[in-house]
């Protein structure tokens, strides 16, 4: 009977796995099929690869997109952590209302943020393209980084910083040596957490990117609807085994931090 | 902290603030009292009450409905067993890993999936059931839709199973409960919070959808937010797109208040 249950669970757990990862499988085999078509299988090639390699336009987009990646996770993360610092050491009342207006970008759809930055674009007189994709990324990753680095501060001891305080040092020695310092871990993960949302946004860069300029996913998207092509197979694939990549990275200084938290706290 | 070296790095914060949320929805609403030739009218509103409008928006509300609701009857049985594994966070970030992976790309595999020659349709042969279009419809729609969305509702689900006290369910046995009442009187309610948590996770972003509708749903469906997209990037009629998209921050700030998330657990997982 125990046992029963057991295999149950195991077998629906393995379900659930499969369909998760079969379209990805699907995509990265059907990424060595000599044939031009994702149905039927002909034989292996590394063809595909080779395309894009030689597509420039491609590659530049592949540029594109990491650039705004890191340039945006880079300029949010450090307006986000003065952001995180700021609803720290509010009154509890104005804090609220920080707060909340800090999330309305995270829980709104990316259909409203996408057109309301077009509106504002366009008013303002900003050229949609690199600069309007740019300011859309730094915008909708800041409140991400705040979130991510608020428990650290809430976790942070404020006597460390009367302490400081009462040995004399300035504002700006009390953030640069205490704050920091101790926020590391947050910073870290907010600001991974900022490039892969910029890596992986799609609603909100369609709307606000202009002729001639492109990320991956539009690119992707306008490619996809023209129908299948084996090279965005093998373009997904090299995306896919970077994202891995970088997830695992990210666990493990997820569990160096932990680690070595522990440690701290045991000392 | 002295208030005026203070104010001095806080300024790109607040400068945020004001420039790319409070203005963008000042800027939404004031958008929706235009029309296309740029004058000064109440026609859009008017037009949103009209049936096509209306249609429109229950049709949305009824697909988001529906993929919450499949996804919530995958989600929580996963969450559920995945609590019970031996390496527990090693499977959370297996399931959580596909998520990270671009929406378009998955949702590229499933045209390949659908497709008239795709591999469903070759096993429906093999069966003898036999050719089907798969691809562009509402099952398609669907199906993909809460394949995206079941991550972002394992997460708070299982977050609130993990954070349950494990004791709890002992006394409810002890005390002579089934396995069935003690779900439904003592896991179910302790875990209430993930499940609400997880269901604005996908009814919100389900209605705003717009690739997959012309990617998967070959425009058959039409969400609010594919008439969003519409109005603002094929007919430049952004008065109206405004005025859809008004009514859709209504809605989901009526959604928040009825799952009366007060202490906001915002999940912060992939959109």
């Amino acid at each position: 009977m125990l046992n029963d249950k057991l295999k149950f669970s195991r077998i629906y757990l393995i379900a659930v796995f499969i369909v998760l990862y079969a379209p990805i499988v699907y995509l990265m085999v059907y990424s060595f099929n000599s044939g031009g078509t994702m149905t039927g299988f002909e034989g292996f090639t590394l063809d595909h690869y080779k395309e894009v390699m030689q597509d420039t336009r491609l590659l530049i987009i592949v540029l594109n997109t990491f650039v705004i990646a890191l340039l945006s996770a880079a300029i949010s993360t450090i307006i986000g952590v003065f952001g995180a610092i700021a609803i720290h050491f509010m009154r509890s009342k104005s804090k609220q209302t920080l707060l909340t207006l800090n999330n309305v970008l995270i829980v709104s759809p990316d259909v409203i943020i996408g057109a309301s930055f077009l509106i504002l674009f366009t008013i303002v007189g900003v050229k949609l393209g690199f600069v309007s994709v740019l300011l859309s990324h730094i915008a909708f990753s800041i409140p991400i980084v705040v979130i991510m680095v608020l428990p650290k501060l809430q976790e942070m001891n404020d006597s460390l910083i009367d302490a400081a305080r009462d040995l004399g040092a300035s504002t700006w020695h009390v953030i640069a040596r205490v704050i920091m310092p101790f926020i590391k871990s947050g910073i870290f993960a907010g600001f991974f957490m900022a490039l892969t949302y910029s890596l992986d946004d799609f609603a909100v860069t369609f709307f606000v990117t202009g002729n001639g300029y492109s990320t991956l996913a539009v690119e992707i998207y306008s490619r996809a609807r023209q129908g299948v092509s084996l090279s965005i197979n093998a373009l997904s694939t090299l995306i896919f085994l970077f994202t891995i990549l970088l997830v695992i990275g990210y666990y493990f200084i997820n569990q160096r931090n932990n680690r070595l938290e522990d440690k701290g706290a045991k000392q | 902290m002295e208030a005026r070296t203070r104010n001095i790095y806080l300024v790109p914060y607040f400068l945020w603030i004001v420039l790319f949320v409070i203005a963008p929805i000042i800027l939404i609403v004031y958008y929706s009292f235009f029309n296309v030739e740029g004058a000064f009218t109440f026609e859009n509103y008017q037009k949103f009450f009209t049936p096509v409008y209306m249609k429109m928006t229950l049709s949305s509300f009824w697909y988001a409905l529906l993929i919450t609701i499949f996804s919530l009857a995958i989600a929580y049985p996963t969450a559920y067993l995945l609590t019970k594994t031996k390496h527990k966070s090693l499977w959370l970030l297996l399931i959580i890993l596909p998520s990270w992976i671009n929406l378009l790309l998955k949702a590229y595999a499933f045209i390949g999936i659908f497709g008239t020659y795709g591999v469903v349709n070759a096993v429906l042969e093999t069966i003898g059931i036999g050719n089907r279009q798969i691809l562009f419809t509402d099952f398609s729609f669907i199906f993909v839709s809460v394949y995206i969305f079941i991550p972002f509702m394992i997460l708070p689900i299982y977050n609130a199973l993990e954070k349950m006290n494990p004791s709890l369910i002992y006394a409810a046995r002890d005390l002579g409960a089934s396995s069935m009442g003690t779900f439904r009187k003592v896991i179910f309610p302790l875990t209430l919070d993930g499940v609400k948590a997880g269901c604005i996770a996908v009814f919100i972003p389900a209605l705003s959808l717009f690739m997959l509708t012309r990617l998967i749903a070959g425009n058959r469906v039409i969400t609010l937010g594919t008439a969003i997209e519409q109005h603002f990037l094929v007919t430049q009629d952004w008065g109206m797109g405004a005025t859809i998209a008004v009514f859709l921050i209504i809605i989901m700030v009526v959604v928040m208040l009825l799952m009366g998330l007060r202490k906001r657990g915002i999940v912060l997982v992939k959109r």
